[in-house]
C-alpha cells in the first residue's frame, strides 16, 4: 500500500531569519523523492523539519501519523535518517556502529543484518575496522550501513518504512555513489519510501522520481526530474546557465553517467 | 537489487565475517576476572594495616568456635571493615560517574573531578557541616547523618548541570568550554569552600581537615549507611543508560533517530552522576582520577560498549581504589598518605596522555 511522507506549512526560523517558509511537500512510498536547491535554500533545514531535529511551525505526518505525536523509539521503527556529519565520540568498530542501528527489543545481538547492510554498502570485511581509522567516503557509507540495519525491511505488515538521507553521496566516489543511489532505488523498488537531500543533479536526474526544488526557504517546482530539471528553472534557481540534453563543444571531454543504461544494454 | 547494481549486495556476509573479534565476549570474561580482582583486594586490604590483628585468626576462632579477641573485633569488623565497604563504594562510584559523564558529554576527558563537579559537590557538602545547624532542628533531625550526602547531591547536580549548559549548545559539546567551564566552576567552588573553612569552628575544622587530597582513613559505619542509599540508587541506574550512551556517541540527534529518549537519557545521566560524585566526595573528599583512569583502561582493553564498560568500571574502580588506599596505608606505615595523592600519581599522567593523543580535537 503507497502511503506518504508529508509536510504541511513548515516554517523555520533560525534566530531572526525566516530560513524556511510555508513549504508543503509529499512523498510516496515505493519512490525516491529528491530534494535539490542551491546553497542555502533550506534543503537540509527542510529535512531536519521533517526529523524533528529543528523546531518548526506546521505539520509533518509520516505513513498518516502526527509526528510530533509519537516516541523517539515509534518514529525509530518507522524511520531511519542519515546524518551529514559522521562524527564519532569514542573508539568503537565499524560493526559496534551498525549494531547501534538494531533496535533494543530486538533479540537482535546475533542478527547478520548488520554484516549483509555491510555488504550493501560495499564495506564487506570492514566489520572488525576501528570507525575513526576510515576514510570519510567510508565512514559515510558505514553510516549508512546502521541507517539501513535499523529499517531493514521496507515493508513491514504492509506498511512502509522510511529512508530519510542528507546527501547521502557527497563525499563518496563516483563508484560508490552508484552504489548507495541504487540501494536507495532498491529500497523504493521493494516498497520502502526514501527522500535524500541531493546536491548532484545528474544523479539525481538519473535515480529520483520525484524532484523538489527549493529556492530561498521555498519550494520553487516539483514533479519528476523530466519536468523540474529544465534549462529555464535551473537557470533561474541556480543563478547560472545550466542547459539540459546538450552535448558541449566536442574538445571539452565530458561524462554522463547516464549512458551506462546503454552499456549494460549492449552488454546483455 | 536493480539491473542497474554493481553486485556489491550480493557478497556472502559470512565469509566477510571470519576475521571479526567480538569484544562483547571478551568484555564478559572481563567482568568475572575483575569480580575475582575485587575478592583478593578485598581480602588483602583486612589482612593490610599497621596493627596486628589478624583476619586469619579471627577466621580460624571463628570456625572454632571461640569468641574474637577484642583486638580482632575492633580492628576487623569496626575500622577495616568498614572501611573496605567505603573503599569498594567510593571507588565504583567514581569510576561510574566518570564513565556516564564521559558519555554524557561524548569525551573521555570529561571526569567529575577534572571538570569542577567534585569541587561543587565538596562545597555543598562543606556548607552543609558548617552551616547545618543553622537549619531548623526538624530538618535537622530529619536528615540526620545523611544531611552532607544529600548536601553534597544536589552541589553535584546543580555543578554537572550548569557545565551541560554551558559546554554543550544545538547538541554538540564543545571540548575547551567544558575543560575551560570545569576550571571556573572548580576555582569559584573551592573559593567558596575557602571562606567557609574560616567561618569553622575547631570541631567543624577537623570535620574538613582530611578532605583536602581525600581519604578513606574516616570510613565509618554511619558513613557507609549514609552513603549507600545514594550511590545504590546511582549505580542502579547505570544498566538503563548504556544503551542511551552509546547512541550519544553519534551525536545527539542522531541518538534520537535511532529511538533514544536523549532528554530522559541526559536527566538519569546528570541525575546518577551527581549522587555517585556527592555521595563519594561526602564520605571521602575529593580523591581524583579513578574516573578518568578506569574507563580509559577498560575503553583500550574491550571498547567502548557502555553495557560492559559500565559495571566492568564499578569493579575495576572499586579494585584499584582499594589497593591504592593499601599502598596509602603501607608506604609511610604507622601514618598514611591521602589516598588522592596516590590516586593522581597514578591517573594524572593517564589524562595528559590522552590529552596529548586528541590534542587536534580541542582546536587549541
Amino acid at each position: 500500500m503507497t502511503m506518504t511522507l508529508e509536510a504541511r506549512n513548515i516554517g523555520v526560523k533560525l534566530g531572526s531569519n525566516e530560513v524556511l517558509h510555508g513549504v508543503d511537500f509529499t512523498a510516496r512510498s515505493g519512490r525516491v523523492t529528491a530534494i535539490v536547491g542551491p546553497n542555502g535554500s533550506g534543503k537540509t533545514t527542510l529535512l531536519r523539519a521533517m526529523t524533528g531535529e529543528v523546531a518548526h511551525d506546521g505539520q509533518v505526518r509520516i505513513n498518516g501519523a502526527d509526528v510530533a505525536s509519537l516516541h523517539p523509539w515509534q518514529l525509530a521503527a518507522i524511520r531511519a535518517v542519515q546524518p551529514q556529519s559522521s562524527s564519532i565520540a569514542f573508539p568503537f568498530t565499524v560493526l559496534e556502529i551498525v549494531r547501534l542501528g538494531l533496535s533494543a527489543g530486538l533479540s537482535a545481538a546475533e542478527s547478520s543484518v548488520p554484516l549483509k547492510a555491510l555488504a550493501s554498502v560495499g564495506l564487506a570485511g570492514f566489520a572488525g575496522r576501528m570507525y575513526q581509522d576510515l576514510s570519510g567516503g567510508e565512514q559515510q557509507r558505514v553510516q549508512l550501513a546502521r541507517v539501513i540495519t535499523q529499517v531493514w525491511e521496507p515493508l513491514v505488515d504492509g506498511t512502509p518504512r522510511w529512508l530519510i538521507l542528507d546527501e547521502p553521496v557527497a563525499s563518496l566516489d563516483i563508484g560508490h555513489q552508484f552504489t548507495v543511489m541504487d540501494l536507495a532505488r532498491d529500497y523504493a523498488a521493494r516498497g520502502g519510501g526514501v527522500v535524500a537531500v541531493m546536491h548532484d543533479l545528474n544523479l539525481t536526474a538519473m535515480f529520483a522520481d520525484q524532484v523538489i526544488l527549493m529556492e530561498g526557504g521555498q519550494v520553487a517546482a516539483t514533479g519528476s526530474p523530466a519536468e523540474v530539471l529544465t534549462d529555464e528553472t535551473l537557470a533561474r534557481t541556480y543563478g547560472c546557465p545550466i542547459p539540459v540534453n546538450t552535448t558541449p563543444p566536442a574538445e571539452v571531454p565530458f561524462l554522463l553517467p547516464q549512458a551506462r543504461v546503454t552499456l549494460s544494454v549492449q552488454a546483455g | 537489487m536493480s539491473a542497474l547494481s554493481t553486485n556489491i549486495a550480493d557478497v556472502d556476509p559470512a565469509s566477510a565475517a571470519a576475521p571479526v573479534i567480538d569484544r562483547r565476549l571478551r568484555a564478559r570474561r572481563l567482568t568475572l576476572v575483575l569480580f575475582a580482582l575485587l575478592l583478593i583486594v578485598s581480602v588483602l586490604s583486612l589482612t593490610t594495616g599497621a596493627s596486628g590483628a589478624s583476619l586469619w585468626n579471627a577466621l580460624s576462632d571463628l570456625t572454632a568456635g571461640r569468641t574474637l579477641s577484642t583486638m580482632d573485633r575492633v580492628v576487623l569488623l569496626d575500622i577495616r571493615l568498614p572501611r573496605l565497604c567505603m573503599g569498594v563504594l567510593v571507588g565504583a562510584s567514581l569510576a561510574v560517574s566518570g564513565a556516564v559523564m564521559q558519555g554524557l558529554f561524548r569525551n573521555p576527558l570529561a571526569d567529575p573531578g577534572i571538570v569542577g563537579v567534585s569541587a561543587g559537590a565538596g562545597l555543598a557538602a562543606i556548607t552543609a557541616i558548617v552551616l547545618g545547624g543553622l537549619l531548623p532542628l526538624a530538618i535537622q533531625q530529619f536528615l540526620g547523618s545523611w544531611i552532607v550526602p544529600v548536601a553534597a547531591f544536589f552541589g553535584g547536580w546543580g555543578s554537572t548541570l550548569l557545565l551541560y549548559r554551558v559546554s554543550t549548545h544545538g547538541g554538540h559539546t564543545s571540548v575547551a568550554t567544558m575543560l575551560l567551564a570545569g576550571i571556573a566552576l572548580g576555582a569559584l567552588a573551592g573559593a567558596a569552600s575557602g571562606v567557609l573553612v574560616y567561618y569553622s569552628d575547631d570541631n567543624q575544622l577537623r570535620a574538613l581537615t582530611f578532605w583536602g587530597m581525600g581519604s578513606l582513613a574516616g570510613a565509618t559505619w554511619t558513613k557507609v549507611l549514609a552513603a549507600l542509599p545514594i550511590i545504590g540508587l546511582a549505580l542502579a541506574a547505570a544498566p538503563f543508560l548504556a544503551r542511551g550512551l552509546n547512541g550519544m556517541a553519534l551525536g545527539e540527534a542522531a541518538a534520537g533517530h535511532i529511538g533514544i529518549a536523549v532528554q530522559r537519557v541526559k536527566n538519569i545521566a546528570i541525575l546518577s552522576v551527581a549522587g555517585a560524585t556527592g555521595a563519594a566526595v561526602a564520605v571521602s573528599g575529593g580523591i581524583g582520577f579513578i574516573g578518568i583512569v578506569v574507563p580509559h583502561l577498560l575503553r583500550l582493553a574491550t571498547g567502548p560498549d557502555h553495557h560492559s564498560l559500565l559495571p566492568n568500571a564499578a569493579l575495576l574502580g572499586a579494585a584499584l581504589l582499594l589497593a591504592a588506599d593499601m599502598i596509602a596505608r603501607v608506604v609511610v606505615a604507622p601514618a598514611e598518605l591521602p589516598i588522592g595523592i596516590i590516586t593522581a600519581i597514578l591517573g594524572a599522567p593517564v589524562f595528559l596522555w590522552i590529552l596529548l593523543k586528541r590534542r587536534g580535537d580541542l582546536g587549541i
